[in-house]
């Protein structure tokens, strides 16, 4: 025994001899790949977009407090880093979406073939690339 | 005629009745999941799309805004679950990295305490908003 964590995988077998029990590789020797990679991502936006909701709720509770109040949060969120914020938030909002949608099909029973799982990667990619500049572009244009 | 072959199984009649297993509950948590993510694909994009109009606006002009019935319906069902789903997601977040079962129990009824708080104090505003402008 080199390391003292190795006394955890100690275990024995029926007949009762010792057994070093076998351990899944480590993450950071794992070749990244795009399943792994958008899996991970989806899980990360969920948690962003969680705080997010905080940023929704201050609007809304100011919004129904006071003028005051309200333009306190317009303020911040006009600033570069408010809007910073915001660009993020439509992007991990777009991601999760898409992905989302992606894990439904899965629900659904479609799109297991490698092939497919990869095109799907590529395609929720895409997709939110598209729709969070989009969703931007129009912002521009509408204000 | 030779005597059928029995097996003694050690499980409960009641546990083989339930059907759940070591988890202790069925699909319900995954199931909802799901429900909730079906139902905030159409409500994400009419809230993404409404944001438009909202931009720059006084306190005033959103509670304009919010008392149109149609509006105050979406945003409230929006508000419901969103936060319904964030507190499913968050809870498997939580039972997936956090290994004691103090430490875990402890973490998840907090964010269920806090995602019950963000989820109220988010439809009394709309509420307000819309009824008292």
């Amino acid at each position: 025994m080199k390391d003292v964590r190795e006394a955890l995988f100690v275990g024995t077998t029926t007949d009762g001899r010792p057994v070093r029990r076998p351990l899944s590789p480590h993450l950071q020797i794992y070749k990244p790949q795009i399943t792994s990679a958008l899996s991970i991502f989806h899980r990360i936006t969920g948690v962003a977009l969680s705080v997010g909701t905080l940023v929704l709720v201050w609007w809304l509770v100011a919004a129904a407090t006071s003028e005051p109040a309200f333009a306190t949060v317009s303020m911040v969120l006009h600033t570069w880093l408010g809007h910073l914020a915001l660009f993020g938030w439509t992007a991990a909002l777009w991601y999760h979406f898409c992905a989302g949608l992606r894990h439904l099909v899965w629900d659904a029973g479609h799109g297991f073939e490698l092939e497919q799982v990869h095109t799907s990667g590529a395609a929720v990619i895409a997709a939110t690339a598209v729709l969070t500049l989009l969703t931007w572009l129009v912002g521009f244009i509408v204000v | 005629m030779s005597k059928s072959p029995t097996q003694t199984i050690m499980r409960s009649t009641l546990g083989r009745a339930r059907g759940l297993g070591a988890a202790k509950s069925g699909t319900a948590h995954w199931w909802a999941e799901r429900v909730t993510s079906v139902a905030l694909l159409p409500l994400t994009l009419w809230f993404v799309l409404a944001l438009y109009r909202l931009i720059g606006v006084s306190a005033a002009a959103v509670a304009h805004w919010a008392a149109h019935p149609v509006n105050a319906t979406l945003l409230l069902a929006l508000i419901v679950v969103t936060f319904h789903h964030m507190a499913l997601g968050l809870q498997v977040v939580l039972e997936d990295y956090i290994h004691t079962e103090k430490t875990r129990l402890a973490a998840i009824l907090a964010m269920k305490g806090a995602t019950w708080l963000l989820a109220i104090a988010a439809i009394l505003s709309v509420l307000k908003l819309a009824v008292i402008g």
